[in-house]
């Protein structure tokens, strides 16, 4: 029982930090229908700038991770100035390749120029666990936590900001929303920013986990079946859906792993995203969307 | 210019509907495959068996992807997963003692059978959610492989390929493979080729401009869907299986992971969706552009007497690659077909510019 519980907690905890990836490729999602495949490229980045600004820079802990959120929010914007707002009216198929070159510059410039090695997070982290009663937690989970709760809740804050309910327009009908004056490719634009910047916060606490180097980006795939699990455009859908998949990768390969002789925890999220997709496409929290001839 | 038509008429129906209407281009098509053949003669070895086999084998395999992408408009972000089981079921076919025929076409069989699975989900949904479908059955496929002993013999593990043979003839020199590669490409090409001009070729491209509409005039969208995919998959199992037996001979799983499934949609977009030159156009620049570049970039860095760092140059081609397929979705989406294209229709009006075609 001890087991499970242990199990559950840490799983949830990373489910949450999963949740926090995923908040990235929504935000896009939401404003343009567009999934960004470079979401886990931009999440290594993100802890790459991080650890350079930090341990070869000299900044200190807080304006390093500033301006790490800030070059890569800054990096989204580009991306969108220069790429996809060029492949609007393009097939799926082609947006999506763009965004996974991307991705594959990104695994190619980033570790290529700073260093491939795995390098450490220049976080002040205990590594000594926490005990709750009989149960074990990682301190660095319990952070990433806390930290991914708080800022999806500031994601959802932003959604009552003037600029966030501009984006919830767009996100809505973009035709309509040109209608009523706001500027759909700026806000378009603004998320990828504002993606960038939460894939930075990703980088800082999955750097924190397992240090940082090019497997990082490896986190599209958890990140993608939380996202399609919560429904692709609902940021409530992708906490509860980045439990879900945290606890289930966690318990699932703490009690099949003895059997099968382990890395059951890498087929989980997509196990996850194949069933999604087949039971309930529109995930559980997602808008269903009605196709007409 | 080359490419008249003037004094090409058709009589028949069959005429019309030939294969290669413009007679220049029947003429470069035979000077072509008489070139292709006479290769191990005419080009260096090391070419030959590094360059030409494996490009003649990757372009078999995006035909049978541009099948599915091109003309039925199904995504398909999990190609090499299909090539991963032909490439496995048909060494564990020739290591039980089936002959290489046989054990390719049972690889492609397989494969087919498997791949069909991966069409499942687009029975239901398309576009992203079928991209991520697959994506999620490519990485399933590969955990299965990594996973399972009995298929791969474990993660570390190597499976060395029985040498093949031809109706009894072996098929050990490298110039034998690269003529099976050449014979295995030409054959794919024209059976892809032909479906274009069948029903089910029709069929496909009302499927792809819009499903719902397609069953409006009475397409089994169902059917045809898992026939595309099947025919598609069956394809990619055989080149995995002539990939193994012709320029691997050896298999393991990190030759058919997610990268090839990336690297193959790469090469149909880079080529052009649903072009057969685009295929054969696509395949060759997205395997060899990369290297040549990188070697370029080399050359000009130490001509220059600029110091790259090890770490810096081992990640270029990666670098590269990305920058390929971003470059051309964002400055030429139709691919190289196009570019091939516009010269025809040029020269094919030349000197009348304007009478655009």
């Amino acid at each position: 029982m001890t087991f499970l519980a242990e199990l559950a907690i840490n799983g949830a905890l990373v489910g949450l930090m999963y949740a926090l990836a995923a908040s990235g490729i929504t935000l896009i999602y939401k404003s343009s229908g567009v999934v960004n495949l470079a979401q886990g490229g931009f999440v290594m980045a993100g802890a790459y700038l991080v650890w350079a600004f930090i341990a070869r820079l000299g900044l200190g802990l807080i304006p390093g991770i500033l301006a790490a959120a800030a070059s890569m929010g800054a990096l989204g914007w580009l991306t969108e100035r220069l790429a996809l707002r060029r492949m609007i009216g393009q097939p799926v198929i082609m947006i999506l390749m763009l965004t996974f070159g991307l991705e594959v510059v990104l695994r190619g410039l980033v570790p290529g120029t700073l260093g491939a090695d795995t390098k450490p997070m220049p976080i002040p982290i205990s590594q000594a666990p926490v005990w709750l009663g009989d149960i074990l937690i990682n301190r660095t989970y319990i952070l990433g936590g806390a930290v991914a709760i708080v800022m999806v809740a500031l994601l959802a804050l932003f959604f009552r900001t003037r600029a966030g309910i501009a984006m919830r327009a767009v996100s809505d009908d973009h035709l309509a929303s040109w209608a009523v004056g706001i500027p759909v490719e700026r806000t378009v634009a603004l998320s990828w920013a504002v993606s960038g910047g939460v894939a930075a916060m990703t980088g800082v606490l999955w750097g924190a986990v397992q240090g940082v180097d090019w497997s990082l980006s490896l986190l599209l795939i958890k990140a993608l079946s939380v996202a399609v699990l919560g429904g692709l455009d609902s940021l409530a859908g992708v906490v509860i859906a980045g439990f879900i998949v945290g606890v289930l990768e966690s318990v699932i390969s703490g009690y099949v792993d003895p059997f099968v002789g382990g890395g059951t925890r890498e087929v989980v999220a997509a196990v996850v995203i194949f069933l999604t997709i087949l039971v309930r496409p529109y995930g559980l929290f997602g808008r269903e969307v009605i196709e007409r001839v | 210019m080359f490419y008249r038509e003037c004094g090409v008429r058709h009589t028949t129906y069959a005429a019309d509907r030939a294969l290669a209407v413009i007679p220049f281009e029947r003429v470069m098509l035979g000077v072509l495959i008489a070139a292709a053949a006479a290769a191990p003669w005419l080009v260096p070895d090391l070419f030959l068996v590094s360059y030409l086999t494996p490009w003649l084998i990757w372009t078999a395999a995006i035909l049978g992807l541009n099948l599915l992408m091109g003309w039925a408009g199904q995504i398909h972000l999990g190609y090499g997963a299909v090539m991963a089981v032909g490439a496995y079921s048909a060494v564990h076919l020739a290591r039980a003692g089936a002959p290489f025929v046989l054990a390719v076409i049972g690889g492609g069989l397989a494969a087919a059978v498997v791949g069909s699975l991966f069409g499942l989900p687009a029975m239901r949904v398309r576009g992203l959610y079928l991209a991520m479908s697959t994506l999620a059955l490519q990485g399933i496929v590969d955990w299965l492989l990594v996973q399972v002993p009995a298929i791969s013999g474990g993660a570390q593990a190597t499976l060395l390929v029985p040498r093949p043979d031809f109706l009894g003839l072996p098929l050990a020199t490298d110039a034998a493979r690269y003529w099976t590669a050449l014979a295995f490409a030409v054959l794919v090409a024209l059976f892809v080729a032909n479906v274009r001009r069948t029903d089910v070729g029709r069929a496909l491209i009302a499927l792809r401009e819009k499903d719902y509409a397609a069953a409006v005039i009475g397409i089994n969208v169902f059917y045809y869907k898992a026939l595309a995919f099947f025919v598609s998959s069956f394809i990619g199992g055989m080149s995995g299986a002539v990939l193994a037996f012709m320029y691997y001979r050896a298999v393991t799983p990190e030759q058919y992971g997610l990268h090839v499934s990336i690297m193959a949609v790469a090469m149909v977009i880079v080529g052009g969706l649903g072009s057969i030159i685009g295929s054969f156009l696509g395949a060759g620049f997205i395997l060899l552009a990369p290297i040549w570049i990188e070697h370029g970039l080399r050359q000009l860095a130490a001509a220059l007497s600029i110091n790259i760092s090890p770490s810096t140059l081992a990640h270029m081609p990666l670098v590269i690659y990305g920058a390929l397929i971003t470059g051309f979705l964002l400055l030429e989406p139709l691919g190289l077909a196009k570019l091939y294209d516009n010269v025809r229709n040029y020269l094919r009006v030349w000197p009348f510019g304007y009478t655009k075609k």
